[in-house]
């Protein structure tokens, strides 16, 4: 270690490793992973999504969820960016991920034509 | 190259409470499931120091969600993998339960256990690998070294440990900032750094915990406190019955070499140093700063008169700074945020935090970092969950065998250096011994006065000899043949082993005999006077137990149970017991189906 701007920059690398770790004010993407959306698929589109995510070194929480009741719009997968409210994308197949993390969970656009619910903050 | 992404990161407890409770062999099931399930490369399994809570280990911590669950079993890995990992469903069955409440309560930050506690230097502990230096350097370590190596003078720093008002966690609280100043303005061109991680309070494992869980922030604290005292030298002195933090040390150490911390040239500042390890055999004394290094050097571990103090003479004759475990492991806080933001915690003249380690009859038994000044009250009942079977608190033995008893009615005392000095006990390492209305207080005097007796190095009299003989006199007490002036002649022996031993050791020795005859005097008496022990502790004390003949139906249980043979009866006629050979163990009474004997 030859100066405290190579431990610095070393540490902005590593801090990557343990974002799993903090879910404050991040990004969280939440798929479905009742029965319904296994059956529908929901395995596909989470190694979608977290491929999307490595190729792209976003910093997102990618989380799961049961079933919510829209088991006939499974698979589902939702986008909650901080402070902003949570929208719920249904029948997501694993070429709907790119598009949904580009455009919404990179530039904030909701991709309104595959959105079919939105919640409040602090909603289910 | 981007790091590997993994959506969640399972934390296993791999300190040593939760591997003997079987943290190893969860982690193999783990690794096997999740491999079983295709997740190996969306799961990452972490191996943790301790978090604390070893009364709920072992403990297994799911992220993102953050999801504490405890007392987790092999066979619980299934369902963890399948249900939480797999459906995102969490396993209520494992998380914690909340006292009183009976609420499960998932996050960990929402448990009461951690709520009230301000973990500093235990804030890496549980949270990261500390295998891994990368983690460590994740999460901000080593930028204070970095900081103070490249941008302070080695004044600068003492000023600011200085400033921040850091005492010693060893136990006698002697300011830090100060220790350095001294070792650095001995004029010498060699001088050495120690950590005495000698830990042998009976209860005590917080420098454990620290090397186990943090073994980074340690060997960081040592780098920052030899370049103020211009040391090029270190020993860390950590005893031989912690193999695992003398593993995770090494390993820590070769780490730290090799990214440039440890060495020549650090951080390009010119400064050099490096660190061994030495261990140390066990002998209690060698825990006392001048006997360690002694030790050290090959010698017999005994103490020698202070002054030179090892600041002047010290190693080898050397100039030499030696400071405990977690005085360390304050160190790269103070240095990165400032003296000012660590002042702003604990009181004025008891700055920071302390770590305790909660054992007894309390419900949350484990390690906690609180800040100074919390009363005893906060501890015990806040963050312990009060005493453990719904007892009543009698009395908290704070700091060890050389600490004292704190009785409950003090039990608004707020938790200072110089609070606790003045109710006759110490901070000590932090041992903190809850004790119910079972406790007999004369017996638990006597358990630590046979620990430091048996630990006198033999070098003063006072100490070898005067604790033998307070020894005989409560092993007189606690077998009913104490006499008239035993108490007065406990005190006189007691002031002076204190005034007349070289070293801590006899000097604190008899502190938990008399502050348990300052605030528990009637149970002497009542050993003395009464031949009754009131805790119904001390054997052959209490009183010998008597069948009622007008309910005992003669059915010969009690006699069957004794272990002395003093029931004698006729088969369904009211029995006897003979009191010379009754010892009041009260099986009897436990199997009697009618309730007829009780103590007389």
């Amino acid at each position: 270690m030859k100066s405290l701007e190579e431990l610095r920059k070393l540490r902005a690398e590593l801090e990557k490793e343990l974002a799993a770790r903090n879910s404050e004010g991040k990004p969280k993407i939440i798929i479905g992973m009742g029965t319904c959306g296994i059956a529908a698929g929901a395995r596909e589109i989470l190694q979608a999504v977290l491929q999307e995510l490595e190729k792209r070194n976003l910093d997102v929480i990618t989380t799961q969820t049961g079933c919510i009741g829209m088991c006939e719009q499974e698979p589902l997968l939702d986008v909650e960016l901080p402070g902003k409210e949570r929208i719920t994308y249904g029948k997501v197949t694993p070429k709907d991920v790119e598009r949904i993390i580009v455009e919404h969970v990179v530039n904030g656009n909701v991709v309104e034509d595959l959105a079919i619910a939105r919640l409040e903050e602090g909603g289910i | 190259m981007n790091p590997k992404f993994y959506r969640s990161h399972v934390l296993i407890c791999t300190g040593t409470g939760c591997v003997s409770s079987g943290s190893n062999n969860i982690k193999s099931r783990l690794t096997a499931k999740l491999e079983e399930s295709g997740l190996q490369d969306e799961v990452k399994v972490v191996e943790t120091g301790c978090h604390g809570f070893c009364e709920k280990g072992p403990i297994v911590i799911v992220y993102p969600e953050g999801v504490f669950y405890c007392q987790v079993e092999a066979d619980d890995i299934n369902e963890i993998v399948e249900e939480h990992l797999l459906k995102g469903r969490v396993v209520e069955r494992l998380l914690y339960t909340e006292l009183g409440t009976e609420k499960k309560i998932p996050a960990y930050s929402e448990i009461d256990f951690y709520k009230k506690q301000h973990r500093i230097v235990l804030a890496n502990c549980g949270r990261i690998n500390p295998e891994s230096i990368k983690e460590y350097i994740a999460v901000g370590g080593y930028e204070a070294c970095g900081k103070a190596l490249t941008e302070m003078t080695p004044e600068e720093v003492i000023a600011e440990v200085k400033k921040s008002g850091l005492r010693g966690r060893g136990g006698a609280g002697f300011p830090t900032g100060l220790k350095w100043e001294f070792t650095r303005q001995t004029p010498g061109d060699k001088k050495y750094v120690i950590c005495n991680a000698d830990e042998g309070d009976p209860g005590a494992f917080m420098d454990r915990s620290l090397l186990e869980g943090d073994p980074h922030r340690i060997i960081e604290g040592m780098i920052i406190a030899a370049y103020a005292i211009g040391a090029d030298e270190g020993y860390i002195y950590v005893r031989a019955e912690y193999p695992l933090a003398i593993r995770r040390l090494e390993i820590a150490l070769e780490q730290a070499r090799e990214y440039g911390f440890l060495g020549e040239n650090i951080f390009g500042s010119g400064f050099n140093f490096d660190l061994k390890i030495k261990k140390g055999a066990g002998a209690f004394v060698c825990g006392e700063e001048t006997a360690l290094m002694a030790s050290i050097e090959g010698k017999r571990g005994m103490p020698r008169p202070k002054p030179p103090f090892p600041s002047v003479s010290g190693l080898w004759g050397k100039p030499t700074n030696i400071n405990n475990v977690e005085t360390f492991g304050n160190v790269p806080d103070i240095i990165r945020n400032g003296a000012d933001a660590y002042r702003a915690i604990g009181t004025e003249k008891s700055t920071g935090t302390k770590v305790f380690a909660l054992t007894g009859k309390i419900n949350n038994t484990g390690l906690v970092e609180v800040p100074m000044g919390m009363t005893l009250r906060e501890i015990i009942y806040d963050i312990g969950g009060g005493v453990s079977n719904g007892g009543k608190l009698k009395a908290v033995q704070i700091g060890g065998p050389s600490g004292g008893c704190i009785p409950a009615d003090l039990l608004d005392l707020p938790i200072d250096y110089e609070s606790l000095q003045e109710a006759g006990a110490m901070m000590g390492s932090g041992g903190m011994v809850v004790m119910d209305e079972t406790t007999c207080m004369v017996d638990v005097a006597r358990f630590f006065l046979q620990f430091t007796q048996s630990e006198s190095c033999g070098k003063c009299t006072p100490c070898r000899e005067g604790t033998k003989r307070m020894l005989e006199i409560l092993d007189r007490i606690c077998s009913g043949e104490g006499r008239e002036g035993d108490l007065e002649l406990l005190e006189e022996l007691g002031d002076h082993i204190v005034s007349t031993s070289l070293c801590q050791l006899g000097g604190s020795a008899p502190n938990p005999v008399l502050s348990t005859l300052k605030y528990f005097r009637e149970e002497y008496e009542a050993h003395i006077k009464d031949k009754r022990c009131p805790a119904n502790v001390c054997a052959g004390m209490s009183a010998a137990y008597v069948i009622d003949p007008e309910t005992c139906i003669g059915c010969t249980a009690c006699t069957r149970v004794c272990p002395t043979g003093a029931i004698s009866g006729e088969r369904k006629q009211p029995h006897v017991i003979n009191s010379q050979l009754c010892i009041s163990c009260g099986a009897c009474a436990e199997k009697c189906p009618v309730g007829a004997i009780a103590q007389g």
